[in-house]
């Protein structure tokens, strides 16, 4: 797969061009999930359990049935048995069966003419529960004596396979050399306990779909995804149908930052669409979207850290608990690959669990588990750094890893851009900045893995010479714009001149999530790899009207060109010229390239916070935030630049505000935009961005993912600045007004 | 469930639809009108998805009825590119890469023209405070700050 980097000047690479499917999303015309409207439909609506835990003694749906305009009514029954499907899990989340886990789970569902009449014959079926102690911490889960949620669950990974039933999905260990014996050596230790909250992705879009399905059990789905070759693949698992008969289309895409890799409402309406024989429409509404899709993990940990007194780290621990929700697959591994991953440190012992507890399962968000393991990873290096009397950037540079080094999770480093983004964040004027009277300053680091996975593209020549490319990955960011670049710089021709088409599940070749900030870097290279087909072809095409050998043909900016010294009265040939002649040539010119790209670049980055608090509110405002990430090549820097400043908005609302508080039964208490604070516009300042470039190796242009990285830093960079601020270390998130007071307040005392 | 006639002008053309009592001026567009471009994220007034004009003020049409635009004048989205072609404001969102997945942005537009419609030369703060309403997950806000900035620039005649 390795080529080599290219080291040419880019033409369009690197150019903030418009958007191709821009005008459509700035006039109202781009169609999003709920945008489709289909004659006859149906619309959809689930009814959620009531209880955070309980059996379901008998569902009666009698008086359901019998009301006008109802068409279908569905419960579990009417799907196959979730332990004979190839994911039980994912079925059981999708509709309940014995018991419902969480308040919110799906119990039964209807379909009818309106919103009106669906809603009141939901809220005629008659569910009868007995309700069982809910489970509503990591704690509580883990006690002697717990409540047991899963009596067939028992521990992965464990050291002692145990045959006891248990609310611990998994148990995970990373280490290397003697912890102890580091600690030991150690001049200066540092030991810190954190807490992270439950929170959400908050993509703008509620889920939506619409389904229909023919009497021989053909089915089309249009939903709002992040990967409708994932809605098929999971939607056939619930329902164990064959693939070939559920063909998905991606809506436009109105957020999903990992919340929408998974599925709710689709199978849901596949059955209800059966039944009704007729098309059928499901939207959650927020509140359904909180209460029932997949949030990101709270967690708790204890992180302890050694050094020499000149700041060489000798010995670094970690345990990190993830809550799961109510079915096992928190973000357990790539949350403890992530928490020291920046680091060289000689010995260290990282061991976590993942914990099953009566809430939603949780979904990917955004560099799923980092956040959460680098909040309390890095405010600790930030305590050390203050214990030693070391700028907090230069004991990062000491311990930083380059390339050469050995990663926490295995393996050695290929070039990086981790101490640039540090020499870049110190040479920053943001850094030496004076403060103002009550202001603080933290700094943090951010990391992660990034993924490569399966893609697919074609690129379709046109008879004009214009280029259209048809692939799979739903544009949640601009990503239209990115494959037309890359496709511009290959083949030499405006970027005007390209059109990007994301084609449904039957049209284009397999391709994974539009998620793990892969979409630039692998669709991005079967693009590339497509249009270098289409240029091969180009010149065989110019080769056979010269009457030469296709080897004397080249290609340069846009025009197949004798090689010097060969023929040299021919006139060089436009890709519109070839195409024109297409059809005496051998027909028309289509290029593919199918991959599974390998060899993703690690993503670093930095933070600069600036904050300011509120001494009689105990409010933080965040007066400055600078971010600063190695994107190994920015393919459209505007859209990069994005990409760090939304993660870091997203990142400082975790830090200050964000959270699911539940109620004693489990039942989410802020399920709504106005409780469930994400910030807004007046409560954030300009975010200063830079773009490091330090190509990826295994990428033809260099690019390395983008997207994720940028939320994992200002959980730490936040807290770091308050602690600045206030000289006190609050260690549990979100630093909230109240819990700022507390312990302001505590600290006068 | 009885269903109410109501006339009423939207995007400058006159329209007639039937409407149930409880249905919100949000859903009457959506469902009713076919017009889709204004968005539903929350229903409760709460993200600035669903802002319209109502006679000339903006609103999130999740909290009007659909019977309230009896006689009123409603303007969306879909109204705001004329025969001349796109609004600055259009034009500024595109420029700046002002939208990731744009599903926010109808709304954005919507209530940044309100505002340069009655302030044409807002600064930061007042920017920030007047969309405060208007939730954007993708972008952190900063691109369409400028964005905004730069519409109203060049909607004053000054050069970008
Ligand atoms: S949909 Fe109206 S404010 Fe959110
Ligand atoms: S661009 Fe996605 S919510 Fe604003």
């Amino acid at each position: 797969m390795s080529e080599a980097l290219d080291t040419r000047e880019y033409k369009v690479i690197g150019s903030r061009v418009v958007r191709p499917d821009g005008i459509d999303k700035v006039t109202g015309r781009a169609a999003f999930g709920a945008d489709l409207n289909l004659p006859g439909m149906l619309l959809g609506v689930v009814l959620r359990s009531p209880h955070a835990h309980a059996r379901i003694k008998s569902i009666d749906t009698s008086k359901a049935q019998a009301m006008d305009g109802v068409y279908a009514v569905i419960t579990g029954a009417d799907f196959p048995n979730a332990s004979e499907t190839e994911d039980p899990a994912l079925s059981a989340n999708v509709m309940a069966r014995e018991k419902v886990l969480y308040h919110g789970h799906a119990v039964a569902a209807v379909a009818a003419t309106s919103m009106a009449i669906a809603n009141a014959a939901a809220a005629a079926i008659e569910v009868d529960y007995e309700p069982l102690k809910p489970v509503l911490s990591l704690d509580e889960a883990m006690a002697d004596g717990a409540t047991i949620i899963d009596e067939q669950l028992r521990t992965a990974g464990a050291d002692e396979a145990s045959d006891t039933p248990t609310n611990v999905a998994q148990f995970m260990r990373l280490d290397r050399g003697d912890v102890e014996q580091g600690f030991a050596e150690a001049d200066v230790i540092v030991e810190g306990e954190f807490a992270t909250p439950t929170v959400h992705q908050g993509y703008i879009e509620p889920h939506a779909c619409v389904a229909t399905i023919n009497e021989g059990g053909q089915a089309n789905v249009w939903c709002s995804t992040q990967g409708h070759f994932d809605v098929r693949s999971l939607a056939a698992k619930v329902l164990k149908i064959n693939v070939a008969d559920l063909r998905v289309t991606a809506s436009e895409i109105g957020g999903g930052f990992g919340g929408k890799t998974t599925i709710y409402l689709e199978p849901v309406a596949i059955v209800m669409s059966g039944k009704a024989r007729r098309p059928v429409k499901m939207t959650m509404t927020r509140e359904e979207v909180f209460r029932a899709s997949g949030p990101a993990s709270a967690t708790k940990s204890r992180i302890k850290i050694g050094a020499k007194s000149d700041g060489t780290l000798t010995a670094m621990q970690a345990w990190i608990g993830y809550e799961a929700g109510a079915f096992p697959g928190g973000p357990l591994a790539p949350g403890l690959m992530c928490v020291f991953a920046p680091y060289n440190a000689p010995n260290f012992l990282i061991e976590g669990v993942d914990v099953l507890v009566n809430k939603p399962k949780v979904a990917a968000y955004r560099a799923p588990g980092a956040p959460q393991a680098m909040y309390a990873g890095e405010c600790m290096m930030d305590e050390l750094a203050r214990k030693l009397k070391i700028d907090p950037i230069d004991l990062r540079i000491l311990n930083a890893v380059e390339e050469g080094s050995t990663a926490t999770y295995g393996p050695k480093f290929k070039a990086i851009g981790f101490k640039a983004c540090l020499e870049a964040a110190k040479a920053h004027p943001n850094y030496t900045r004076q403060l103002a009277e009550g202001e603080g300053r933290g700094i943090a680091a951010g990391f992660w893995f990034n993924a490569g996975m399966q893609s697919s593209a074609e690129v379709h020549v046109n008879e004009n010479g214009t280029v259209t490319v048809i692939e799979g990955n739903p544009d949640i960011g601009g990503s239209r714009a990115s494959m037309a670049l890359m496709a511009a710089e290959e083949l030499g021709i405006p970027y005007e001149q390209i059109r990007v088409i994301v084609a449904d599940t039957e049209s284009a070749g397999y391709t994974n999530v539009t998620g793990g900030s892969r979409v630039t870097f692998a669709t991005g290279m079967a693009v590339i790899q497509a249009s270098r087909d289409i240029i091969t072809q180009l010149k065989e095409r110019a080769a056979a009207t010269w009457g030469i050998e296709e080897e004397l043909v080249e290609w340069e900016d846009g025009h197949a060109v004798p090689k010097p010294g060969v023929n040299a009265d021919v006139q060089p040939l436009s890709l519109a010229d070839i195409a024109g002649n297409a059809g005496r040539t051998g027909g028309p010119i289509l290029g593919r390239a199918s991959l599974n790209a390998r060899g993703a670049g690690p993503g670093f980055s930095v933070n600069l916070a600036d904050v300011k608090i509120d001494r009689e509110t105990g409010k933080v405002d965040v007066t400055r935030f600078t971010a600063i990430q190695d994107a190994g090549k920015a393919i459209h820097p505007s859209y990069v630049e994005g990409q760090m400043q939304g993660g870091a908005a997203q990142g400082i609302g975790w830090a200050l505000n964000e959270e699911y508080i539940y109620d004693a039964d489990g039942v989410m208490e802020n399920a709504g935009f106005l409780d469930y604070r994400v910030p807004v516009a007046s409560d954030l300042p300009m975010i200063d961005t830079q773009i490091i470039e330090i190509p990826n190796p295994t990428h033809p242009y260099g690019v390395r993912g983008v997207g994720e990285t940028p939320i994992v830093a200002p959980l730490a960079a936040v807290a770091n600045a308050v602690r600045d601020a206030t000289g006190i270390r609050i260690s549990e998130l979100p630093l909230s007004p109240p819990r700022v007071l507390e312990a302001l307040d505590a600290a006068e005392e | 469930m009885s269903r109410t006639h109501v006339t009423t002008t939207v995007n400058g053309e006159r329209r007639e639809f039937l409407c149930e009592p409880q249905q919100s001026l949000l859903d009457v567009l959506r469902d009713e009108l076919q017009l889709t471009g204004t968005k539903e994220g929350c229903a409760t007034g709460d993200c600035g998805a669903c802002s319209v004009m109502l006679d000339d003020r903006l609103v999130c049409s999740c909290l009007v009825l659909g019977v309230e635009a009896e006689a009123k004048s409603i303007d969306t989205i879909e109204g705001i590119a004329t025969d001349e072609g796109l609004h600055p404001l259009q034009e500024k969102f595109l420029e700046h890469a002002a939208l990731q997945c744009g599903v926010c942005t109808p709304g954005f537009i919507v209530a940044a023209k309100a505002l340069l419609d009655q302030n044409p030369d807002p600064d930061e703060q007042q920017i920030r405070y007047w969309l405060a309403g208007n939730l954007c997950r993708c972008t952190g806000y900063d691109k369409i700050i400028r964005a905004v900035q730069d519409a109203a620039q060049t909607m004053r005649g000054e050069a970008s």
